[in-house]
């Protein structure tokens, strides 16, 4: 529950990024440093990263006819890899 | 068995819940290639620079407005079924899901005519 | 009437899972149900066509398959409500094994509702006093929103997340589960909050709604089911049930 107001806060951030068609160095001046982004961004990947890990365990098993062993393993996995790469993103946005 | 034997799929809500998971599968292959981008600025802006110069190409463009589409009907289709199972029942679903859908692509649109 | 319309071309279901479509030209009554369409064929061309009846008048639950590739109660559906391009397509009820013709095994089906705790547990013997209940009470509403299902097994046909997860208990006994979760006089609320919070009971649901749309009764079960998530998760947080 806690995605919604993130995912509303991420749609406002994405029209105002787009309409002032913004650099990479003017993205990278506002976000460099900033310690709210940092956190914001970075509960935001962490619960993207559960809700998207739970979702596809799901779907294999119940498409994909995977056993829940191999299915929930596999799905992990994609956690964890989004996990490592959504942080390394914000990361890289955010370190000074 | 035959061409009518999913036939009791031919209603809104089922619709909405396959639309609700081919959106999630879309954001899911979505969000590595997303965060693997942002991940450039790792070797500066430039190189980030470099990437949000292609993105003004117009299949980028496009493939931008389907992702909004995606996150705005997913985020809003969680949304129903968030209120659907915690909140009182509330009928007139199928225009709640229906609204949710056309919301999702007038916001895709916005999105669009803005870049254009 | 002119001779078009004095008779139906009917396409049954013959045989087991590797069965097939049959063709019947059966003649038509006025407020013909399906169920009569097939009880002609089975009295008048074939008595080996298997099926099964039994009240005629939607109490029972007996007569449910897939008409025109929906599940129907068939003895309460007339012909000219189902009849779409003058086609009329009768098949065993889906999500379960097929005995042969029309009648799907629905053992599966009972076995989950065991599964679910379906049974009353009752607080008092006999030899006791009967509970007064007030009806208006919101436990009570719950339990009689949920309470008049007939066992005809056309949700749990209706319902894909039992077509992909063959471990899920399925509309009708979570709806009876959350039915006696409601009803003051029963004891095992525990037990069965259990049971419908494990693998394949009422978490497994993404509320597609099929089994709303499909119950005869017009009988909520995804709302149901809501319910039994809200309890599940309450009973968790308190620590009363583990994951």
């Amino acid at each position: 529950m806690l995605l919604v107001p993130m995912i509303l806060v991420h749609l406002a951030v994405i029209f105002y990024a787009t309409s002032q068609n913004l650099t990479a160095d003017a993205i990278l001046s506002r976000t460099r440093g900033s310690v709210t982004w940092g956190l914001f961004y970075g509960i935001f990947v962490l619960l993207a990263a559960i809700h998207a890990s739970i979702g596809v365990r799901n779907i294999l098993q119940e498409w994909g006819r995977l056993r829940d062993r191999t299915a929930g393993q596999l799905a992990v996995l994609f956690g964890v890899l989004l996990l490592v790469l959504g942080l390394r993103a914000v990361a890289a946005v955010v370190m000074p | 068995m035959s061409s009518t034997s999913h036939a009791y799929r031919r209603n809104t809500l089922w619709n909405a819940a396959l639309v609700h998971r081919l959106s999630g599968i879309g954001l899911a292959i979505f969000l590595p290639i997303h965060f693997l981008a942002l991940g450039l600025a790792l070797s500066g802006a430039a190189k980030l620079e470099g990437f949000l110069r292609l993105t003004q190409m117009p299949v980028v463009t496009a493939a931008e407005t389907i992702l909004i589409f995606l996150l705005v009907v997913h985020f809003l289709g969680g949304l129903r079924l968030l209120a659907l199972e915690n909140g009182p029942w509330f009928s007139g679903q199928r225009r709640v899901a229906l609204v949710a859908i056309g919301v999702a692509a007038v916001v895709a649109l916005i999105f669009l005519v803005r870049l254009l | 009437m002119d001779e078009s319309h004095s008779s139906i071309d009917v396409s049954i279901w013959r045989g087991d899972a590797n069965g097939g479509f049959q063709s019947y030209r059966v003649p038509s009554r006025s407020d013909q149900t399906v169920l009569d369409v097939v009880t002609w064929v089975q009295r008048n061309v074939d008595p080996t066509l298997s099926y099964r009846f039994a009240c005629r008048v939607g109490m029972c639950g007996s007569c449910a398959m897939t008409v025109n590739g929906r599940p129907r109660w068939t003895c309460r559906t007339h012909v000219k409500s189902v009849f779409q391009e003058s086609k009329l397509e009768i098949a065993p009820l889906s999500n379960m094994p097929v005995i042969k013709d029309l009648a799907s095994d629905m053992r599966v089906f009972f076995e989950k509702w065991t599964r679910a705790r379906g049974s009353f547990a009752p607080n008092r013997s006999r030899t006791k006093a009967v509970e007064e209940i007030r009806p208006d009470t919101p436990a009570r509403r719950f339990a009689d929103e949920a309470i008049e299902c007939i066992n005809c097994g056309v949700c749990y046909a209706a319902c894909d997340t039992v077509r992909w997860n063959e471990d899920y208990l399925g509309p009708a006994a979570l709806n009876r589960a959350w039915a006696l979760m409601n009803d003051v006089r029963d004891t095992a609320g525990r037990e069965r909050l259990e049971a419908v919070s494990a693998k394949g009971g009422c978490h497994s649901c993404h509320s597609h709604q099929s089994c709303q749309a499909h119950c005869p009764q017009t009988l909520n079960p995804t709302r149901s089911i809501a319910g039994l998530k809200g309890l599940s998760l309450q009973a968790y947080l308190r620590g009363e049930i583990k994951p």
